[in-house]
C-alpha cells in the first residue's frame, strides 16, 4: 500500500503564468517517456523481476509518482489563471475545449496516454535495459523542455528532475551488474 | 579536461536551407562512466544542498545547460 | 477563506524535503548497496532527524500523511488547504 503524504519532494517554483510552456511540460505528465509511464512501467515490472533488485524497481517507480506530482503542480501553477484567449494563443484551443484547465494525461501532440508506451517483457535483463533506455529518453525530454524554457523558476525544478533520471539510470545499471553476478569475479570488462 | 559534453562538426552542405549550426554538441552524464558507485563516495555539505543538486553525490551531478558552451548555437 | 502561510512554513518545510531527499537517495543507494555500514547509519540518522522535524511542522501547520501516520487536532485538519501543489 501506499501513503501520501501532504509535501512535494522539491521546492516547485514557477515565475510567471505561461500556457505555452505547460503545453511542452504535459509531455513529461502523459507521454511516451514520462513519469507516468515510468510510474507504471517500474511498479509492474516488480512483479516478476528476481528478488535481488524488486526493491530498485518498488522504489524508483515509488519516487516517479512524486515527480508525476511536481509535474501536475507546474503545469497547474503554469495555467492556474490563464484566460480562454491566453489558452488559445499557447496552442491550448483543443485542449481548453475538452478540458478547460483540468490536467489530462497526453502528449504535448495531444495523442491520449496509452499503456503502450512502455513494456514488460518478463526477461530481467530486457526489462532492466528498457528501464535504462527509459530514464536516458527522459532525461534528454527534460533538455529540449529547459532548452524551450525561458522561466529561471521553473527551469530549477526541471534540473531537480533531470537529475533524478541520472541517479534512477545508475541504479537500474547496478541492478544489471548484480543480475549478471560477475561484479566480485571481474572488476573491469 | 573532462567535460560531460561532447562536439561534433556536422556536414554542410551548400544546399542546406537554414544558417548552418557548425558545432553540435551532446551530452555525457556520469551514469554512463560508472558500472558501480564505489563506497565513500564525497557527499554534499549538506541535505540542502544535495536537494538542490538533485543527487547526495558530486560524481553523480550533471549540470545543464552546458555550463562551458552550449555547442549547438548558432556560432 | 484560506489561511496565508508564514515564512516559517516554507522554512521549515524545505528543511524536511532536504532531509527526506537524502533518505530517497541513500534508499536506493542502499538497494544496491545492502552492505555499506556507513551509509546505512547515515539513514537511520536521517530518519531521526526527519521524525523530529516533522513533529515540529505538524504542530505548527497539520498532519503531513494521511490514513493514521499522522495525529489529528480538533477538527479534523488533514483536508485543510493548502494542498502541495497550492502553496
Amino acid at each position: 500500500m501506499w501513503y501520501y503524504e501532504k509535501k512535494l519532494q522539491y521546492p516547485v517554483k514557477v515565475s510567471e503564468c505561461n500556457p505555452r510552456l505547460a503545453k511542452f511540460l504535459i509531455e513529461q505528465y502523459g507521454g511516451a517517456d514520462g513519469e507516468l509511464a515510468a510510474a507504471l512501467r517500474y511498479l509492474n515490472q516488480r512483479y516478476s523481476i528476481p528478488d535481488k533488485v524488486i526493491a530498485v524497481l518498488n522504489d524508483i517507480g515509488t519516487e516517479e509518482l512524486a515527480h508525476l506530482e511536481m509535474i501536475a503542480t507546474m503545469v497547474y501553477k503554469l495555467t492556474k489563471d490563464a484566460s480562454a484567449e491566453q489558452m488559445k494563443e499557447a496552442g491550448l484551443g483543443a485542449h481548453y475545449a475538452d478540458h478547460d484547465k483540468a490536467l489530462f494525461f497526453h502528449n504535448a501532440a495531444g495523442a491520449p496516454f496509452t499503456a503502450t508506451y512502455f513494456q514488460a517483457k518478463g526477461d530481467p535483463i530486457t526489462d532492466l535495459y528498457e528501464d535504462i533506455a527509459a530514464e536516458e529518453k527522459a532525461r534528454a525530454t527534460y533538455q529540449w523542455i529547459i532548452n524551450m524554457s525561458d522561466d529561471p523558476d521553473l527551469n530549477d525544478g526541471l534540473k531537480f528532475l533531470r537529475e533524478r533520471e541520472i541517479v534512477h539510470s545508475m541504479r537500474f545499471r547496478e541492478a544489471v551488474e548484480i543480475l549478471k553476478e560477475e561484479r566480485d569475479k571481474k572488476v573491469y570488462f | 579536461m573532462f567535460t560531460q559534453y561532447k562536439y561534433w562538426k556536422p556536414y554542410i552542405s551548400p544546399l542546406d536551407p537554414c544558417p548552418p549550426m557548425r558545432v553540435k554538441s551532446y551530452n555525457t552524464p556520469p551514469q554512463v562512466y560508472i558500472t558501480f558507485q564505489p563506497k565513500g563516495l564525497d557527499q554534499y555539505g549538506t541535505a540542502r544542498e544535495a536537494l538542490y543538486c538533485g543527487t547526495l553525490w558530486p560524481a553523480l551531478f550533471s549540470p545543464y545547460p552546458d555550463p562551458h558552451k552550449r555547442g549547438d548555437q548558432d556560432e | 477563506m484560506s489561511k496565508q502561510l508564514p515564512p516559517e512554513y516554507y522554512q521549515l518545510l524545505e528543511e524536511i524535503q532536504a532531509v527526506d531527499f537524502v533518505l530517497v537517495e541513500l534508499n536506493h543507494y542502499l538497494n544496491t548497496h545492502p552492505d555499506d555500514y556507513d551509509a546505512i547509519e547515515q539513514f537511520n540518522n536521517n530518519v531521526k532527524r526527519s521524525k523530529e522535524l516533522k513533529v515540529q511542522f505538524e504542530k505548527k501547520f497539520g498532519p503531513l500523511m494521511g490514513f493514521g501516520r499522522s495525529y489529528s487536532n480538533y477538527p479534523w485538519d488533514w483536508d485543510d488547504t493548502p494542498w502541495p501543489w497550492q502553496v
